[in-house]
């Protein structure tokens, strides 16, 4: 049995407490959280690359990357450090799209970003329209705090998993942990069985 | 705790202390500021920590509501007992419980430590280029504790952001890390500057940053703490005097106001 806190009521959600994963709270702002400056690539120096164990190695330049088919969808977002966000609305390119015509061995990925950043991920979470590269927030294009110009999205996991300032994702026969992963946050992240680090 | 090493499940990943609930007591409160409280625990089995890491903690109310938040760790790594130091945000779910309602004697639930990236070590050597805002001083702080514990020789420098100076944390002991060798601390007031104040007045700029030092150059480690304007600007202002990026370690809280 947890200690009682005598005289704590908390605040309880005025949501749907079946959106809201264990141990988070609902937040109406968009937190910032990352672990260094904010990278800033111009637009005609951006691309998006896929790298690894795949037949093909297409790079998308910022301008072939918006004349893909493009998706807008709302989803709720949930971050490690306990804030979720409900009826998020982005736009953005699935990592189906991304892998049409792709063969590939891989059972893995790992998103890399400007600034160094890394994330792992297996593949199967990020195929079957449950993962995209996301340009657009809420109507207007992504500000830099939060990943601009473009950051992967997928929402089922933490949000550290949503690497911000995605440049590519590299596929791979085995799971490397990314940037996070290796720093004792949990491999996977279900936000739903509260996979916040490595021993839960 | 305070004896051998900290846990490597930081910078090591999978090979160190489990992060699991531990059930902690409140050993003495300490009134910072109007806003700020330092809770000293009680923490039987605490594995340790790295200066710059922190902690989840967990409330439950009577009906077995939970809340959690996460909290730095202002002590050193080498202090007798673990301590928070918390900013009430006046409208927060958690905050205001714990900087108002604890006593001495409570227990709460609490587990890590949490976090890699953002922290310091004496081997990791120097200098030490130290930014903060507000409360994102409170790991700073314990980076500061652990230099003067372990005796660092590492240069280490602070420069802290405070709207007025009653708003200062630890404003009795920064004065006497000022006073060290090797340890330089600057303030500068945002919101409203004492009579015959001779710190530094208004925003974190540029001229500020060069007149703290160490320059691009002297290659510091730089770590910087406070809400995520005060961070993503100190943050691009380092970059833009030649701090390498890569040197530059960052964690923001609050809200982003857009």
């Amino acid at each position: 049995m947890p200690p009682i806190s005598r005289g704590f009521h908390g605040r309880r959600p005025a949501v749907d407490p079946a959106r809201v994963p264990p141990g988070q709270y609902v937040v109406e702002d968009f937190p910032v959280l990352s672990a260094g400056p904010t990278p800033r690539t111009p637009l005609d120096e951006w691309s998006l690359a896929l790298r690894g164990e795949v037949d093909a190695t297409p790079t998308w330049s910022w301008r072939d990357f918006m004349e893909l088919p493009q998706e807008t969808f709302t989803v709720d977002i949930h971050c490690v450090t306990k804030w979720s966000k409900l009826a998020t609305t982005w736009t953005g390119v699935s990592i189906d799209t991304l892998l049409r015509g792709i063969s590939t061995e891989a059972e893995y990925v790992t998103a890399f970003s400007d600034g160094g950043y890394t994330t792992n991920l297996p593949l199967g979470e990020l195929t079957d329209g449950r993962a995209w590269v996301v340009h657009t927030f809420e109507g207007e294009p992504l500000h830099p705090e939060h990943g601009g110009p473009a950051r992967l999205l997928v929402p089922h996991l933490y949000f550290w998993k949503s690497a911000k300032w995605v440049r590519g994702l590299k596929l791979t026969l085995q799971d490397e942990p990314g940037f996070w992963e290796a720093a004792g946050y949990h491999n996977f992240g279900d936000p739903w069985r509260e996979q916040r680090y490595w021993s839960d | 705790m305070g004896v051998g090493e900290p846990p490597s499940v930081a910078r090591g990943g999978r090979a160190g202390v489990p992060i699991i609930w531990r059930t902690v007591t409140v050993r003495e409160l300490i009134r910072e500021t109007a806003h700020a409280c330092t809770i000293v625990f009680d923490a039987p089995g605490w594995p340790g920590h790295r200066a710059g890491q922190h902690v989840d903690v967990r409330l439950t109310a009577e009906d077995g509501y939970q809340a959690e938040r996460s909290y730095s760790i202002a002590s050193a790594p080498e202090d007798e007992h673990l301590a928070l130091t918390i900013e009430r945000i006046d409208d927060g779910e958690v905050s205001p419980y714990l900087a108002d309602e604890l006593r001495p004697g409570d227990e709460l639930e609490l587990r890590g430590p949490i976090g890699g990236p953002f922290t310091w070590r004496t081997e990791d050597g120097g200098p030490l280029l130290l930014l903060a805002g507000g409360s994102g001083l409170v790991p700073l702080m314990a980076m500061l504790r652990h230099h003067e514990a372990a005796g660092s020789a590492a240069d280490a420098r602070l420069l802290v952001s405070a709207r007025t100076r009653d708003d200062l944390l630890y404003r009795e002991e920064l004065a006497r890390h000022a006073a060290r060798a090797g340890v330089s601390v600057q303030v500068t007031l945002t919101r409203e500057q004492p009579d015959g104040w001779d710190g530094h007045v208004g925003r974190v700029d540029a001229p500020m940053l060069t007149a703290l030092g160490p320059p691009p150059d002297a290659a510091p480690h730089a770590y910087v703490c406070g809400p995520t304007p005060f961070v993503e600007h100190a943050a691009d202002l380092l970059v833009a005097l030649g701090h390498v990026p890569a040197a530059i370690r960052t964690e923001r809280f609050g809200p982003t106001g857009r």
